[in-house]
């Protein structure tokens, strides 16, 4: 299957600072892949490289094997929804609708006008006057009906208060059970991404921390607790992602592709949230600049 | 894309069509009666023979002494100034700002059409509508105010050179297709300061300042040397004697100007040389402070004066009119070339 994203040592500068640094990744097709960091990590910058919005400082990207937004058929193939669900304010809903139809050969109308039927949104109400979460639906709308292959959601459900959250990540399950259309989004809500994302990539300081299948990931993890012990006296497979230790009693966080065992220890599994967590503050060297200012909604 | 665009103008397409039906309809209302006007004082009948001065003098005397014909002359020259203006403040700065402050060209960009088009269509519907508005708006005030300018063209006795033409740098910017060219630069130049600046407010203010520097510039300095003037020297007649100033006192400077017999051209300069071929400043003698003016007036001829005079004839108006709406809209078009230069390069984000 080919990637649907797809860069080598891709970096974004403004003046001195990097906002995104070395970046190297390939998504395979047919996932929901959250994109995790803290604020300022470089996800929207690394998702607006993919979108063609900005144009790369060092390194390629190509996304469906092509360059972002490159050309008319390029631009129909991917579909974004952009921070904060910018809308035309002074448009109404059905203009948005025909705005759509105008802007996209592929477009489909019949699901558009499902998709506002369903969610009860009024045709005639201006998209100013719609509420954070109506506006994203009105723009994930506008993302989806243009039948692209790969979606790329930029904070999609951040502002959004928990009901219009759940509703949206919602819509958006119906729309990829097809297994069809790829999507990235990006969030800090761990537990949400939780819920729809079956790939990970975790962003931190601008560099990309780990990758890989959700699946996988928790299956390769293990939290340890046992006895003190030094770093060096643990077996050399074990890669060690977080470690705390008081006087009498270590506890670990360490990634595995063999299943971990040990006298004295206690295994167990590790869930998203904790494994993100502790991919967030391991932090081996940090881009100088770049404070990890970690923050946590729930 | 094209309708996007038009989607978005409308409301302001609609109150610049308002504006001009008004306006329409004001100058046919006031123009029908402004022609028999002219009709009636025989200024059109007039080519030649009689008196045509005197004819038109009195014709614009009728014309000055009409609080409306007065108000529109003067409001509708404004006004062709300030169109321009306006169209490049409130259609151009605001046109890519209030997407990028907004942030709905990343909802734009996202769609199945390049940013070249999106720009493309942009700056061509909006553009020629300016042109539009600019170009019927010339037309109207042309149709009404001309028996004022062609009154304006003959020459009247001692007024002859102080007259405004429609060559004379005042009105020459609001006569003709000049006020296109104008909205075509005033509107890209609002367009590129918008995406250079990013922010409504302040490229509206910047856009007004350098479109108004731009027009000054061409008036004062450029136009006058679009194509090398012509020079007139013929013998210094009394008889025509239009200006004579003096300083406070016997010896102090002195200048005297005849009138201009050169209907409809741009005079330059005028001046008085003396016969070694100086620009004749002075002194003034002591006859033109305990004289009569006619004494004074003998003294000056026996001066021996020419008169220089330095002007654009009637014959290149429309050379003119030609060449500065040209400049307009290839500065229109370079700076049309550098905002798609800067769309491309992808420097909104």
């Amino acid at each position: 299957m080919n990637a649907v994203l797809q860069s080598r040592g891709l970096g974004k500068r403004y003046r001195q600072r990097w906002a995104l640094a070395n970046c190297t990744l390939s998504v395979p097709a047919g996932h929901v892949v959250g994109l995790v960091g803290p604020n300022g990590a470089g996800k929207t910058t690394l998702l607006n490289l993919a979108t063609g919005l900005l144009a790369p400082t060092a390194g390629t990207i190509e996304v469906l094997g092509g360059t972002p937004a490159a050309s008319p058929a390029q631009l129909s193939r991917v579909g974004f929804v952009a921070q904060d669900a910018p809308v035309y304010a002074g448009l109404s809903v059905a203009d948005h609708l025909r705005l759509g139809a105008h802007m996209n050969p592929g477009w489909d109308a019949g699901l558009a006008r499902d998709r506002i039927g369903r969610l009860g949104l009024d045709l005639t109400q201006r998209a100013g006057k719609l509420s954070g979460g109506e506006r994203a639906q009105l723009a994930l709308t506008l993302a989806i009906a243009k039948r692209p292959e790969l979606l790329i959601l930029d904070e999609p459900i951040a502002s959004l208060d928990p009901l219009a959250r759940r509703e949206f990540l919602q819509s958006l399950m119906e729309f990829t059970a097809g297994g069809e259309v790829s999507v990235v989004m990006s969030s800090h809500l761990v537990a949400d991404l939780e819920r729809v994302c079956d790939y990970l990539i975790v962003l931190v300081a601008s560099r990309v921390q780990v990758t890989g299948e959700v699946e996988d990931l928790l299956a390769t993890h293990y939290l340890l607790t046992g006895p003190r012990r030094d770093r060096a006296d643990l077996p050399p497979a074990w890669q060690v992602i977080s470690a705390s230790n008081t006087d009498r009693q270590s506890t670990l966080l360490v990634r595995s592709s063999s299943p971990v065992s040990g006298p004295g220890w206690a295994v167990t599994q590790i869930g998203l949230e904790d494994l993100v967590l502790a991919y967030l503050s391991h932090v081996p060297e940090p881009a100088p600049g770049a404070a990890p200012a970690l923050e946590v909604q729930r | 894309m094209i309708w996007l665009t038009w989607r978005q103008f409308r409301a302001q397409a609609i109150v610049a069509a308002a504006a001009l039906a008004v306006i329409a309809v004001a100058l046919a209302v006031t123009g029908v009666h402004l022609a028999n006007l002219y009709d009636s004082a025989g200024v059109g009948a007039c080519h030649g023979h009689g008196d045509c001065g005197t004819v038109a003098s009195n014709f614009l005397t009728q014309v000055k002494a009409s609080l409306t014909d007065k108000t529109l002359y003067d409001g509708s020259a404004v006004l062709l100034y300030a169109v321009p203006v306006l169209i490049g403040v409130f259609w151009g700065a605001p046109l890519i700002t209030r997407e990028i402050e907004a942030g709905t060209f990343r909802l734009a960009w996202n769609q199945s059409v390049t940013r070249t088009r999106w720009l493309a269509a942009k700056l061509g519907l909006v553009g020629l509508a300016a042109m539009a508005t600019a170009g019927l708006l010339s037309f109207m005030i042309g149709w009404w105010a001309s028996p004022i300018d062609h009154a304006f063209g003959l020459p009247q006795g001692r007024n002859g050179s102080g007259g405004i033409n429609r060559f004379a740098p005042l009105l020459f910017g609001v006569r003709g297709i000049t006020p296109v060219g104008y909205a075509a630069f005033a509107f890209v130049l609002g367009v590129t300061i918008g995406v250079l600046i990013r922010r409504t407010v302040p490229a509206m203010a910047v856009t007004l300042a350098v479109f108004t520097g731009v027009l000054v510039t061409m008036t004062l300095w450029v136009r006058p040397h679009l194509i090398a003037p012509l020079h007139m020297v013929s013998a210094f007649n009394t008889a025509n004697l239009d200006q004579l100033t003096t300083g406070p006192s016997p010896g102090s400077p002195m200048t005297v100007a005849a009138t201009v017999n050169l209907p409809d051209a741009w005079i330059l300069s005028n001046q008085s040389i003396t016969p070694s071929g100086h620009v004749f400043t002075g002194p003034a003698p002591r006859v033109c402070f305990s004289g009569t003016i006619q004494a004074c007036t003998a003294y000056v001829g026996r001066l021996h004066l020419r008169q220089l005079v330095t002007y654009q004839p009637a014959s290149r108006y429309w050379a003119f009119q030609w060449y500065e709406t040209a400049i307009f809209l290839a500065l229109a078009l370079a700076l049309a070339g550098a905002c798609f230069w800067w769309i491309r390069r992808r420097r909104l984000a």
